[in-house]
């Protein structure tokens, strides 16, 4: 049984924790409706990006002359995948889903005897996949750093990605990230990458002329494509993160409130039997006498 | 005939403009070319440098220092990696892009040094334009 200052100080304690989460859950909040703005305006920019390229994949797919980062490299031994996660823990399962994605994927390509190496952006994924996934990295991306996500990191991952695909070191790109649905739920995507894949478009009723060539339009566009997939994967990635670390220190503010109460009652009711026990020495004293 | 089109300008962070226009003015990647209402589709790279348009609210100039432009009957969207009104272009902005494509220049290897160099250029002359010096280029 504890004592009546151990159960004192133990409240106090929970209560300072309910004040940090609630702060942080306040903090994610805020970060969160900026990062939704962020992946809000970005929006415009890959929906025309990957229309064009649609488009314009769909005129040249076919032929030989189309460009490696369309057609592939045609093998398909070698997966690269790019795992994206959080540079910060406490956000619930966020960073778990992506992992477990990741790892699955991994192992199901190891199984079938292809070779899988795997590049880190964000330091938790990283610490999750070293126990069983150490030897297949290949390099790693730190992100914690960077107060606001640009577009200058997304072209950066998407430079390192391509050099790698010129050298030969991979025949398919896989990036692995947290699809931003609501605040309670965040659906860990997998999204091949190279060779690029586009949703074909139904409504290319527009016959466009091209300057210079269709092939020279798609060999300059194709790497923006594959950085602008880059960039959006990194904005939904970051409001699934706040929205992860939202709801998970709802949770454990409210679990602070409910522990702070029972604790209370506890407190009370050893408070209620140390009076009554005090008065029943008192009166079977006064009645010895 | 249609007096003017929609034109959208966007980057990869967000939308920098959307406005009805006269003309536009597009730095392309085989020379200038205007884009006016009605204009057949075309689909052309974008070189650095300096794209203009006009409309019943002004003159806007904007530099881009790449990208490119989907020009149809109905309007033209420009999506450039990088765009900035001239109006809030400083000389600490041009230097970080020069920098940046003389870094990718000395950088490149033999058969992509042509465009790169291009590039660098084109950017320094952006700088021309606006009487802004660029440096190291």
């Amino acid at each position: 049984m504890p004592s009546l200052k151990d159960l004192k100080n133990r409240i106090e304690s929970v209560k300072s924790t309910r004040k940090i989460t609630k702060a942080m859950q306040m903090v994610a909040a805020a970060k969160l409706r900026r990062a939704q703005e962020a992946a809000e305006a970005g929006r415009p920019y890959a929906e025309r990006m990957n229309a064009v390229l649609g488009g314009l994949a769909a005129s040249v797919g076919g032929s030989d002359s189309a460009p490696k980062l369309l057609s592939g490299s045609g093998a398909d031994q070698v997966h690269l995948l790019v795992v994206m996660t959080a540079e910060r823990g406490l956000c619930g399962g966020f960073n778990s889903t992506i992992v477990r994605l990741a790892r699955s994927r991994a192992q199901d390509l190891l199984a079938m005897g292809k070779t899988v190496k795997i590049l880190t952006v964000g330091k938790k994924g990283r610490e999750q996949l070293k126990r069983d996934l150490e030897n297949h990295f290949v390099g790693h991306v730190d992100l914690s750093e960077v107060k606001r996500l640009g577009y200058s990191n997304a072209h950066d991952i998407a430079m390192d990605v391509l050099s790698r695909f010129d050298g030969g070191e991979f025949d398919v790109a896989t990036i692995f990230y947290n699809r931003f649905q609501s605040v309670i739920s965040q659906i860990p995507t997998a999204q091949q990458i190279i060779p690029a894949a586009f949703e074909e478009t139904t409504e290319s009723s527009t016959i466009y002329d091209y300057e210079p060539s269709e092939e020279g339009i798609l060999e300059d566009l194709l790497p923006r494509g594959v950085a602008t997939q880059i960039f959006a994967a990194l904005l939904e990635n970051g409001a699934s993160e706040q929205g992860a670390r939202m709801s998970a220190m709802d949770n454990a503010t409210r679990n602070a409130g409910e522990m702070i109460d029972k604790l209370t009652i506890e407190y009370n009711r050893s408070r209620q039997a140390v009076i009554t026990n005090e008065l029943i020495e008192i009166i079977s004293g006064a009645e010895a006498l | 005939m249609a007096d003017t089109m929609q034109f959208d300008l966007v980057s990869p962070e967000k939308s920098l403009a959307s406005a009805q226009v006269t003309e536009v003015q597009i730095p392309g990647a085989e020379g200038d070319l205007t884009a006016m209402p009605n204009h057949a589709p075309l689909i052309t790279t974008l070189r650095p440098g300096i794209l203009k348009t006009a409309g019943p609210e002004g003159a806007i100039e904007y530099v881009v220092t790449g990208g490119f432009a989907e020009i149809s009957a109905a309007g033209t969207s420009v999506l450039a990696e990088r765009a900035v009104p001239v109006s809030e272009m400083t000389q600490e902005l041009l230097d970080e892009f020069v920098s940046e494509a003389v870094a990718s220049r000395d950088n490149a290897t033999a058969e992509a040094l042509d465009a790169l160099a291009k590039q660098a250029a084109d950017i320094a002359a952006i700088g021309a334009y606006m009487g802004l010096s660029p440096k190291g280029a």
